[in-house]
């Protein structure tokens, strides 16, 4: 990348001074053009320091330094008061790895996982579709759609929660409409519950899927489109053949935001199924099963622990998934570069 | 080629948008009008109408002052976050854009990374981290955090849209003997309007709902955020549903309101940063 740049600005200096500096380089040097050239001149080490260092200083200090010592403290039996003096080495990690309880939650979050990717993917694609034609209202539904998105994840739990109780809402239609049958305890029912989850969390969540697809194919030129229409495509056989592929990269940045984020899914679970329902009615997370297990109980050593085994499972996930599934994205990005 | 001809005015695709909005927009309704109900109307007829509408719910909570100290403490968070991380954003992404010097790649990568990491993995350390700086049950022990961990976002969808901004532009003012400081302050806030607003939005937005920060750091019922007040409000008044609802429903009318009013900006402040 900075070659490439380099080579701009030297024929910049060409055409202001003339013909000799090409060649020879060292001796002639253009006054007014030569310190924006060199790049690192102390003035601009001055520049860079003072609009990239509060940024810096505050994304160090409480994003980098409360994850490092996590690590630190999750070697200590700490109640969270004073300096943690009781250090248990890996027992912590030993205690986290064999509790059936975190292998429950693991289990539910790999479930989250695989069924946000295979439920919200298509559901957004079809809508992205649906919202970049030119229907009447279009615009009126694009803001619909990303409500449940903009609401807080408390309002969405609490409605959620109070609509889907045995004698909710949800029952009371079913029942009124003849469909008896398919009233159930929604949240309680321990086989039902992480699909009940699974409704809220696409209900709540597709909306952000779409803003980024169509985003996406606002990025792919109208001119491709019109071609495979003069050649008598049809509107399927375009959206197939052109929309999607051309969507690819969109779809593998939104695909890797949705597993971090069901890897590090709290907020709903936690308000909906509270703090002890969640492992009985399936649900419980690594996250919930966090603060459950350190906060509530006041061990923060144990806590932290469980901070970093979560950090570390996502770190995997995520760098297998941009070894394996983003490379070509970002390898396109890097040669485009030079 | 029969099909072309219903290209724009196909019913299905109406009936399709409508069902969907019904199911977008069921529990946000159901919280509206649930508010304009009598818990008794709600348990005899869970899914009904309100009848007769009753408007004490919410005169019931717009007059009481935990509600609107909640919406001053929310208002005031997201607020200064907003501005700080769009501020903090724009001066970082401007060096990350437009400057060549060693430890560029290594700066952006630290900022991305961050992109992997919400606030959930570093919640525990956080909150001691506060605790020892004793900013616990106050705003700035939110607002700190809250703005370190909305710079990622920022910074990303920020950096591709400064890049985007011509050379031809810069050696302009280079030529007009505006300096690097000048061209930034003169040329690339204007031009990235679009962008700082949308990532502004998204800030706002991500604050005015965030839930497990305050959870950890605000105990104290005076410094309650909206989120908290409302889970609050709804274990204390758990037998008053109907309350529950209102308050519920007055809660969320900002972030719609911000919402709808940028929307369309979104959408087009985002277009550059998911080119990948």
């Amino acid at each position: 990348m900075s070659s490439n740049v380099g080579g701009k600005s030297t024929t910049v200096t060409e055409d202001a001074s003339g013909k000799r500096v090409r060649s020879g380089g060292g001796g002639q040097t253009p006054p007014p053009l030569r310190p924006r050239r060199r790049g690192i001149g102390w003035a601009q080490r001055l520049e860079i320091a003072a609009l990239s260092g509060p940024a810096l200083l505050m994304f160090v200090g409480f994003v980098i330094f409360p994850v490092v010592m996590a690590a630190y403290y999750g070697f200590y039996k700490w109640k969270g008061y004073g300096k943690p003096t009781n250090f248990v080495g890996l027992d912590n990690y030993r205690t986290i790895l064999t509790d059936s309880s975190f292998h429950q939650a693991l289990w539910h979050n790999g479930q989250i996982v695989v069924l946000s990717l295979i439920l919200q993917g298509p559901i957004a694609i079809c809508l992205a579709l649906l919202l970049n034609r030119k229907v009447r209202g279009q615009s009126l539904i694009r803001v619909l759609i990303f409500v449940p998105y903009v609401i807080a994840e408390v309002i969405v739990g609490t409605a959620w929660a109070l609509m889907l109780q045995a004698g909710g809402a949800v029952n009371d239609v079913l029942r009124s409409t003849g469909l008896d049958g398919l009233a159930q305890d929604w949240l309680a029912n321990r086989s039902l519950a992480i699909w009940t989850l699974m409704f809220i969390l696409t209900w709540k969540y597709v909306g952000f899927a779409v803003i980024l697809f169509l985003a996406g194919m606002q990025n792919i030129p109208e001119e491709l489109s019109e071609a495979a229409a003069v050649d008598g495509a049809s509107y399927w056989q375009t959206q197939r053949r052109i929309t999607l592929p051309l969507l690819g990269p969109t779809i593998r940045i939104w695909a890797f935001l949705s597993i971090i984020g069901a890897l590090q899914l709290f907020d709903l679970v936690y308000i909906i199924w509270g703090q002890y329902v969640a492992s009985t009615a399936g649900t419980s997370t690594m996250a919930t099963y966090m603060v459950v297990e350190g906060r509530n109980a006041a061990n923060y050593g144990y806590g932290n622990a469980v901070a970093v085994v979560i950090f570390f499972i996502s770190l995997i996930i995520a760098l297998v998934y941009q070894r394996f599934v983003l490379r070509r994205d970002t390898e396109g990005a890097l040669t485009g570069g030079q | 080629m029969a099909r072309n001809d219903t290209r724009w005015g196909n019913p299905a695709v109406y009936a399709a948008a409508l069902l969907l909005i019904g199911v977008m927009l069921g529990p946000v309704i159901y919280i509206i009008l649930g508010g304009f109900r009598t818990n008794s109307q709600i348990i005899t007829d869970p899914a009904g109408l309100p009848h007769p509408w009753v408007g004490a719910n919410y005169t019931d909570v717009l007059t009481s002052d935990t509600f609107w100290r909640q919406v001053g403490n929310s208002t005031i968070v997201a607020l200064i976050t907003t501005v700080a991380v769009v501020t903090l954003g724009v001066m970082a992404s401007y060096v990350l854009a437009r400057y060549k010097f060693r430890g560029r790649g290594a700066m952006y990568a630290l900022f991305a990374s961050g992109l992997m990491f919400p606030v959930t993995v570093a919640i525990t350390p956080l909150y001691i981290l506060v605790k020892n700086l004793g900013l616990v049950n106050t705003l700035p022990g939110v607002i700190l955090p809250q703005i370190a961990f909305a710079l990622p976002t920022t910074i990303i969808i920020l950096v591709p849209f400064l890049r985007a901004i011509p050379k031809e532009i810069e050696e302009a003012a280079a030529i007009d003997r505006c300096s690097r400081l000048g061209f930034f302050w003169r040329m690339v806030l204007p031009l990235s309007v679009p962008g700082l607003i949308t990532t502004g939005i998204l800030a706002f937005i991500g604050s005015w709902n965030s839930y497990l920060l305050p959870l950890f750091i605000l105990n104290d019922q005076d410094s309650f955020t909206l989120p908290l007040g409302v889970q609050a409000f709804s274990s204390q008044y758990s037998v008053d549903t109907a309350k529950v609802l209102a308050f519920t429903s007055l809660s969320m009318i900002p972030a719609l309101v911000f919402f709808s009013l940028f929307e369309r900006r979104i959408v087009g402040g985002l277009t550059g940063a998911v080119k990948g």
